[in-house]
């Protein structure tokens, strides 16, 4: 062992800290050499930006792919997406089939979604065909809730895309680009109120992929009752689930913050509604974070040096069909609750046990295998590697069933996307 | 022999009459009418054709299914013919106690309402009841002051009552004989000893298959589970009161587990219970009482910061306002040694013809009542079953959890169990812990009031229900409560204070109930 491993963070927060410090690693500052550096996303643009033309040597990690915006940018994911589907199109996939009103069987998973202003004509058309809907605007580059308002009627967009064009000078910037998808107006409620799922999902290489599902994700609540009315249309704590929204509600509860684990969700749903369609919705929602992954792996820079732990949020209707609605490339590492840092301090150890095994000094040869007992919560999601080295479709599928539920309970349960993953 | 016929009889005649009211009897009466049309009914073989016919159709499993329910709560052999109040409560000292409790608890109520200058009921206003209506669903958005409320009292306050009762009959006087008692519990009362609970929770031993064991570990235990699934949803299709408590002694497959438990109950949520429940609705949307401050506050202290029941905040507020105005849980005052508290009607103070019972169903909520319901919400989500499964879970077996009697699922009962079982086999801890001013039942107690419900997660809480339904006693929270202290006994061994002894129990929703109940039944004891 050649010395300890050398880290710099550009993120003050406890749960990162207290996990270097607990590995005996040296905190050095970024103008030193170092060995591992969580940057915040900021910084990894910055730091692989054209201008410098930065490489990372062999022994240097970070816990960005350059281009992970091809994942994290709602319009960018949107695009990677459509994009995918396409190209399974044209090959004759049979995971590209279509059901008679040409909705894609198995890779319908994310809402209708348009770029603005570059879109619209295309999103007027889709509009005009239900004008009872409602959609969703966010800003491409912005989280956390930013930005986002809700709209049900075409006069709203065209004031919006008036005044944006008025400014003509900030409509020329992509960071004002804005996404505007279908709202989900039925979904799932618990107790009456809605929620969406917060997933961690770590991929340690794109070519081949190799993900992990970290098995200790959670709902988050909106602490407003939910009613679809377009009355309440201005009420964000009604719509929005994000944390940093709801926190400011009167209503926001500090014990619990308004988060509940996925054991209670599956153990609810397993109890009201049966344990095939709690297996089916699960293994969906695993299906839909690798098809996500697959899109982006084609574009997406795949240095060696790279790992990320992305948080997916993902919202399930009232048909328990699970959408996918965003990928975060830096999930808040801010506790809310005393639950809430341990599951983030664990997460980052967990994160870090896989990216940096035995948290020595990477030294380039690092074969992205982790023995099992370094897994920690994180389950193999998808190992794109031992999928092709199994045989035949058979073993593919059983493959599949196991990483993608839990004990292999899936493989019984009569899954409606093929079981084929490839 | 002939006493036991008699009983027998008496018995049969009890619950035909309690039949005879019965929704159950009408539609019966509806349908065996009905069926004379049918023409594999024959004048001549009347009665057999109808007795076949009801049989085919279903009718009798319902039937049988009612008149099981009456004979689990039908009080023990030969008291069905002895005196009203033996059948609350046999033993005078504890209908005392408890008549002393309760008027403890009226007059901290009614001092309430003086203080705060509170009817105890009062008319809503119709604005406030259209106000009310349009937020039924979402009562927890609404932030009144409660701060003046305070719950009328708290299981440590029930325990301190339970504490200094003593056996008139049973003056050991100040002599240290051998029958002292070491615990807090000073009454003596008939409980099971070692081999009575192996016995009696024998399903429990090590080598019967148990969901909540062996469906958590490795690939052939998944048989057991497979299986078990298999025969639970045989059960359901059989609609078998009977063979449903026989089932889930082994545990309810989470699926099967919403189902099963209503076929115990004998709960059916048709178009009649829906329109009870909605009665309900309307009374408590008319009528503002005092007691539904205490249910609120008390939801807000608990549930409402629960990490696994805030979400069913509003639920617990429907069902909990419902439950109050609901004048049929009257009945289970029959067999419970409490008596409805009495209010008078202004200016009639003491006049019997002017009494009402207060609340409507007669409980008076105390802090922690919530936590009744909070878990049945993980398995209804329809409020009005919900309703109807608390119900009837409250009027078999939660009413004994804060009421004083000498049954053997009293808390009374439970107390003394868990402190004898404590005393039997780790008696070096029990004494430890009492030398140390830490007694045992100090902090087990709330646990057991509570049926566990807030301690554990909530899946293993189910799996500890199971087996309350399964067995039809309450007994298993005493088991597992000592179940929990000998786990943790290492540990209880190096504290030095009641403090130090809180913290080492003070989060036991890491613990897996089921082997932990096992391994003290059927393991730990030589």
């Amino acid at each position: 062992m050649a010395g300890k491993l050398k880290w710099v963070t550009d993120i003050e927060k406890s749960v990162l800290i207290n996990n270097f410090e607990k590995r005996g690693w040296t905190q050095v500052t970024d103008n030193d050499d170092w060995n591992f550096y969580w940057m915040s996303v900021q910084t990894i643009r910055s730091c692989f930006s054209v201008e410098t033309g930065f490489r990372l040597s062999d022994d240097q990690i970070v816990n960005h792919f350059p281009n992970h915006y091809e994942l994290t940018r709602k319009d960018l994911m949107v695009k990677n997406i459509k994009r995918y589907r396409k190209e399974l199109e044209k090959e004759g996939s049979p995971l590209a089939e279509k059901d008679e009103n040409g909705k894609y069987l198995y890779l319908d998973f994310v809402p209708v979604t348009f770029m603005l202003p570059a879109d619209y004509n295309l999103f007027v058309e889709e509009f005009r065909k239900n004008p009872s809907s409602t959609w969703i605007m966010k800003p491409c580059g912005k989280a956390q809730g930013k930005g986002i308002f809700l709209i049900n009627k075409l006069s709203q967009i065209k004031k919006w895309s008036r005044d944006s064009k008025t400014s003509s000078f900030v409509s020329q910037s992509s960071k004002e680009a804005y996404v505007i998808s279908l709202y989900i107006d039925n979904p799932l409620l618990i107790g009456g109120k809605k929620f969406d799922l917060r997933l961690y999902v770590l991929v340690t290489t794109y070519r081949p992929l190799k993900c992990y599902m970290y098995k200790l994700g959670f709902c988050r609540f909106c602490t407003v009752k939910y009613t679809p009315s377009t009355s309440e249309l201005d009420n964000m704590f009604v719509h929005l689930t994000n944390v940093a929204i709801q926190k400011h509600g009167d209503d926001y509860n500090h014990v619990h913050g308004g988060k509940w684990t996925v054991s209670n969700l599956r153990l609810y749903l397993e109890s009201t509604r049966g344990r095939e369609v709690t297996d089916k919705l699960f293994d969906e929602i695993h299906w839909i974070v690798v098809q996500s992954l697959k899109a982006v792996a084609p574009v997406m820079n795949n240095d060696k040096h790279c790992f990320e732990c992305y948080g997916y949020d993902i919202i399930i209707d009232d048909k328990l069909k699970p959408w996918l609605i965003e990928v975060n490339a830096s999930p808040s590492l801010t506790s809310s609750t005393a639950n809430d840092r341990i599951l983030k301090y664990n997460l980052i150890n967990d994160t870090l046990n896989i990216a940096v095994p035995n948290g020595e000094i990477p030294d380039g040869k690092w074969n992205k295998v982790p023995p099992k007992e370094a897994l920690g919560s994180y389950e193999i999601l998808f190992d794109e590697e031992a999928a092709q080295s199994d045989g035949s479709d058979r073993d593919m599928r059983n493959r599949g069933g196991q990483t993608a539920g839990p004990k292999g309970r899936t493989r019984e349960s009569g899954r409606s996307a093929p079981t084929t993953w490839k | 022999m002939q006493g036991e016929e008699d009983e027998l009889s008496v018995s049969i005649a009890q619950i035909v009459q309690r039949l005879k009211g019965s929704r159950l009897h009408c539609q019966l009466e509806r349908e065996a009418r009905g069926s004379l049309h049918r023409p594999d009914i024959k004048l001549e073989t009347l009665k057999e054709d109808i007795k076949e016919f009801l049989k085919t159709s279903g009718w009798e499993k319902k039937l049988q299914n009612a008149v099981y329910r009456e004979l689990s709560l039908l009080p023990g052999p030969f008291q069905s013919i002895a005196p009203a109040e033996h059948i609350k409560e046999p033993l005078t000292y504890m209908r005392k106690a408890q008549a002393t409790w309760e008027k403890r608890v009226l007059k901290s109520l009614n001092s309430m309402c003086t203080e705060l200058n509170i009817p105890l009921a009062r008319k809503r206003p119709v604005d406030e009841q259209r106000e009310l209506l349009s937020k039924w669903n979402e009562m927890g958005t609404d932030e009144p002051d409660l701060s003046l409320f305070r719950p009328v009292y708290a299981p440590k306050d029930f325990l301190e009552v339970l504490i200094n009762l003593r056996n008139p009959n049973y003056d050991n006087g100040e002599s240290l004989s051998f029958q002292t008692r070491l615990g807090l519990i000073q009454v003596p009362l008939k409980i099971k000893d070692v081999p009575e609970l192996r016995e009696f929770f024998q399903e429990l031993n090590l080598t019967t298959g148990q969901l909540g064991v062996d469906d958590s570990t490795q690939v052939p235990t998944e048989m057991f589970e497979n299986e078990h699934m298999r025969i639970g949803k045989k059960v359901l299709a059989e609609d078998d009161s009977a063979a449903a408590q026989q089932f889930v002694r082994q545990g309810c497959p989470t699926s099967l587990r919403a189902d099963l438990w209503a076929l115990i109950l004998n709960i059916s949520n048709q178009a009649e219970d829906i329109l009870y429940y909605e009665q309900f609705k309307s009374n408590v949307i008319q009528h503002d009482l005092l007691s539904d401050k205490l249910i609120y506050k008390d939801v807000k202290l608990t549930a409402s910061n629960d990490d696994y029941y805030f979400v069913f905040e509003d639920y617990l507020y429907q069902v909990l306002l419902c439950f109050s105005r609901d004048t049929s849980v009257l009945a289970h005052f029959a067999y419970n040694s409490a008596s409805p508290p009495k209010s008078y009607i202004r200016g009639k103070l003491g006049l019997e013809e002017f009494a009402v019972v207060y609340p409507p169903n007669g409980v008076i909520p105390f802090h922690g009542f919530s936590m009744y319901v909070a878990p049945l919400c993980f398995l209804y989500n329809e409020p009005s079953k919900l309703y109807e499964v608390f119900r009837e879970m409250y009027v078999r077996y939660f009413f004994r959890l804060h009421s004083i009697s000498s049954h053997i699922s009293g808390i009374l009962s439970l107390c003394l169990l868990f402190e004898t079982l404590l005393q039997t086999h780790l008696p070096q801890l029990f004494y430890h812990l009492r030398e140390i001013g830490a007694q045992p039942l100090r902090i087990s107690f709330k646990w057991m009031v509570r049926a566990f419900s807030g301690y554990l997660a909530t899946d293993q809480l189910l799996l500890l229900w199971d087996r309350i339904l399964g067995y039809d006693s309450l007994e298993i929270l005493a088991v597992l409560a000592a179940a929990v202290f000998a786990f943790r006994a290492v540990n209880l061994m190096e504290v030095t204070s009641l403090a130090a002894a809180e913290a080492v129990l003070a989060d036991i929703s890491t613990l897996k109930v089921i082997p932990l109940l096992q391994i003290f039944l059927f393991a730990a004891i030589s």
